[in-house]
């Protein structure tokens, strides 16, 4: 296996090891994910300075709350209202904010997504089962090596009692990429 | 972690098909950390790597251009790489 391989060389030479592989490995799919993000946007609905903050220097915003690395770099935070509705994309490859919202999932990565969202995105949307009124303009953001884009979206409707943390259990993934509202 | 808000798989998808694609993703991670180089090192040849070959599986891609890093940077030779070397420097 070619993987296997490459990790006995790198080893080898002290590039790398087992160790320090599980470690990252373990990091990803336990702790870094869109529940990073989710508590994010719920801080945001909830502090309003906080929420100008992330707006204004996104990178830094998230770090408060403990998050960063490597394709964290340059946050740029897009926020939905009623008028505009965003929803990101990476035309090039697959760049995506890792320590907020995890590793991409396959959609994200596919070409047909990264070519028709920016060429239809209503379309698309609608395909994934987000329809949205023809009065809602839709900004499309594509990431790049420069910047990572997390849509912040708008706080549903009938949550003003909720606390913190059950408005994080109500934004998903999807939501931060902007193809679902939560 | 476990609960409402622990894992991406939580969202229906597993973050790695299998476990070699983590592996390969915590290897280049290692790699750009040890070589204290940017991650954008990594990350042009990875758009690289999936521009030339855009119906290859996307980690087959992190493969191939964490090979093609290691060995332009001088931490690996080629010939280490063996008949792996063939493939990765076909693409691009």
């Amino acid at each position: 296996m070619r993987a296997a391989a490459l990790e006995a060389l790198l080893t080898e030479k002290g590039l790398v090891s087992p160790e320090f592989i599980d470690s990252i490995v373990a990091a990803y799919v336990n702790d870094i994910g869109p529940m990073n993000g989710a508590k994010v946007v719920a801080r945001a609905w909830v502090d309003r300075e906080y929420r100008q903050r992330l707006l204004a220097d996104g990178t830094a915003a998230i770090a408060e709350l403990g998050f960063g690395g490597p394709e964290g770099e340059h946050m740029v935070v897009v926020e939905n209202t009623p008028e505009v509705h965003n929803v990101v994309v990476c035309t090039l490859c697959s760049c995506y904010p890792w320590p907020v919202l995890g590793l991409p999932p396959n959609w994200y990565k596919s070409p047909p997504y990264r070519a028709r969202m920016v060429r239809e995105p209503r379309n698309v949307l609608a395909e994934m089962g987000l329809d949205l009124p023809e009065s809602v303009r839709i900004q499309v953001w594509d990431s790049s090596a420069e910047i990572r884009y997390l849509v912040l979206p708008e706080r549903p409707r009938g949550t003003d009692g909720m606390s913190q943390e059950e408005l994080a259990a109500l934004v998903t993934r999807d939501a931060m990429i902007g193809v679902a509202r939560p | 972690m476990r609960g409402p808000s622990a894992l991406p798989r939580d969202n229906g998808e597993l973050v790695f098909a299998a476990p070699w694609e983590g592996r390969v993703l915590a290897m280049a991670i290692g790699v750009v950390q040890s070589l204290d180089l940017a991650w954008d090192e990594f990350r042009r040849r990875l758009i690289a790597e999936i521009a030339a070959n855009s119906g290859r599986p996307y980690y087959e891609c992190w493969l191939a251009a964490l090979e093609r890093l290691a060995i332009e940077l001088g931490a690996l030779r080629p010939e280490e790489l063996g008949e792996l070397s063939s493939s990765a420097g076909r693409s691009g």
